[in-house]
């Protein structure tokens, strides 16, 4: 779909690596473009129609985030990016309420940003982090859950849909009961909110983190949502200027309101607008269109796929535009570095070894991840090249 | 060389690696050799007996290119004195960078001349030196 509107498109490129960043339209860079060459000023400070404008500008794409999540503005934090938001919440907000002890529950397939910051805590802190359960296809079920949780559970974090395998969690039942049970949830939605309708009201999550770059957005730019109740009582992690009301002395700073209070300095003002350019240009087309579209041209992919034997999808059952598969005898780098040559764009990845390893006996595979504008001939193209695994060895070095 | 024999011997060594197995390692030195930006990931195991590289052997996953040079990099090292094998990986690599060089017995190895025109691909074939170099710091500190 509307392939026209991607510059990067106009080359001789298939691209099939959206799960690490994805294309922009052009609608969103000429969104920046503006920014820098027609009202190129800082925000909240400035006394002048432009430095207004951008003031306007940075708060409506507050607003639009919001919307799109059907959060509050006030609940929209601007940050760097997933990784950014997810490190907010565990060293601004859980390091401070949590104690030895106390246990965060995530998974082995989680991506680093989701683990590493917990692990920090469990250093400074001493709480434990602890796994819940994959089923036999790497999903995370309810039922795991339950067996997981016990008394000094405090938080769980997630992602919504894995970079593995791209399974989607059922966010709003673990809420549900993590709630039940007076535990936190955190959802990383680096890899869902660009791809599926998310409603934190909805979910009732207590903290969302996502990435504008895989939504067509820039990068340098994402968001930290949190319930208001919660964002208040968030410890800024920076502190300078733009955050603080006013300070006369050690004694006597005072902080502004959130979620101001948690962007301290210049923020990235061209990267929000273009975040809010590409907000509106999923809305456009609807993000139930282009989950539906993911998911055809996975099932088209995975018609065509079944006849070549030595082709193994791993995660056919993931209803998400993420395909993980394995080729016999050739290891997973040869085969992109093979579709590279006739300019194909995959992952080859351990994205989470030793889940993989263990849960299904394979470690590294290929990862193809579908956004809007791929298409059913770029997957023949793919198929085709696939078909024959004497020409893979052969061209692969 | 001919490129059709070029790629003949990288798959040949791909396919029946030399001394990919580690049965019998005790009193090696082990090290672990990754590239941050792919997947190649193999543990060198070095036997080094009055400063000569007596046995190397190695495990792991790696591309073709990875596991090719690792093995035939084990090949030429055996039997190469520390010195030999430092002026080795001094030559093999300015090779890899388009530089002047000597042959110092490259054998198999001089598949790799004309790497550099796939920039990617050179950390494939330097994978094992980045581990032999390390194991060699190992046994020189501990020395
Ligand atoms: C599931 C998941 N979480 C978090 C991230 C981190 O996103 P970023 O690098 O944009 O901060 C990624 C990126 O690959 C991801 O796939």
């Amino acid at each position: 779909m509307n392939r026209e509107d991607f510059p990067m498109l106009n080359q001789d490129i298939i691209y099939l690596d959206n799960g690490a960043t994805t294309f922009k339209p052009k609608c969103v860079i000429d969104a920046m473009n503006d920014y820098y060459t027609k009202y190129s000023a800082n925000a909240h400070r400035g006394d002048y129609d432009i430095s207004y404008k951008v003031d306007v500008a940075y708060e409506n794409a507050r607003k639009n985030t919001a919307k799109f999540i059907n959060a509050e503005p006030e609940e929209i934090v601007f940050t760097s990016g997933a990784t950014d938001s997810l490190n907010i919440i565990a060293n601004g907000f859980f390091k401070n309420i949590l104690e030895a002890g106390d246990e965060v529950l995530i998974t082995l397939s989680e991506h680093a940003s989701n683990v590493l910051p917990w692990f920090k805590l469990s250093r400074d802190l001493g709480i434990n982090v602890n796994y819940i359960e994959l089923d036999s296809n790497l999903h995370v079920t309810i039922n795991n859950v339950k067996k997981a949780i016990n008394p000094r559970t405090k938080v769980i974090s997630l992602a919504g849909i894995t970079n593995v395998v791209g399974d989607e969690r059922p966010i709003k039942e673990i809420c549900r009961l993590a709630h039940d049970n007076n535990i936190f949830v955190v959802v990383d939605g680096a890899q869902s909110v660009p791809h599926k309708p998310t409603d934190v009201k909805d979910l009732d999550c207590d903290f969302l983190a996502f990435s504008a770059h895989k939504m067509m957005g820039p990068t340098g730019v994402g968001v930290l949502y949190g319930k208001r109740e919660l964002l208040e009582t968030i410890e800024p992690v920076s502190l300078g200027g733009g955050m603080n009301e006013s300070f006369d002395s050690i004694d006597e700073v005072y902080l502004k309101d959130i979620p101001i209070r948690l962007e301290a300095g210049t923020q990235n003002i061209a990267g929000v607008i273009g975040l809010s350019a590409a907000i509106d240009y999923i809305q456009r087309i609807g993000l139930d269109n282009i989950d539906i579209h993911e998911i055809r041209l996975k099932k088209y992919f995975m018609e065509k796929i079944k006849d070549i034997k030595h082709v193994h999808v791993i995660n056919e059952e993931c209803d998400s535009g993420i395909i993980a598969f394995t080729v016999d005898d050739v290891f997973p780098q040869d085969v992109a570095y093979y579709l590279n040559k006739y300019h194909i764009c995959v992952r080859a990845g351990n994205h989470c070894a030793k889940i993989l390893k263990n849960a299904i006996g394979v470690k590294n595979t290929v990862r193809v991840s579908l956004y809007i504008y791929n298409t059913e001939s770029e997957i023949d193209r793919l198929v085709e090249l696939l078909s024959d695994k004497m020409r893979i060895i052969r061209e692969m070095i | 060389m001919d490129s059709n024999l070029k790629r003949e011997i990288i798959l040949d060594n791909y396919s029946h690696p030399y001394n990919k197995n580690i049965d019998n390692v005790e009193g090696y030195i082990k090290v672990n050799s990754n590239n941050e930006s792919c997947i190649d990931n193999i543990d060198l195991y070095l036997k080094i007996d009055d400063d000569i590289i007596t046995d190397v052997r190695f495990d792991g996953e790696a591309c073709a290119i990875s596991t090719a040079s690792t093995s035939i990099m084990i090949k030429n090292l055996i039997g190469k004195s520390i010195d030999e094998v430092l002026k080795y990986i001094e030559n093999f690599e300015a090779m890899l960078e388009e530089k002047e060089y000597e042959d110092t017995d490259f054998n198999e190895a001089i598949v790799f001349d004309e790497t550099y025109k796939q920039g990617n691909r050179r950390t494939c074939v330097t994978l094992p030196y980045v581990g032999i170099k390390k194991a060699i710091k190992e046994y020189q500190d501990n020395k």
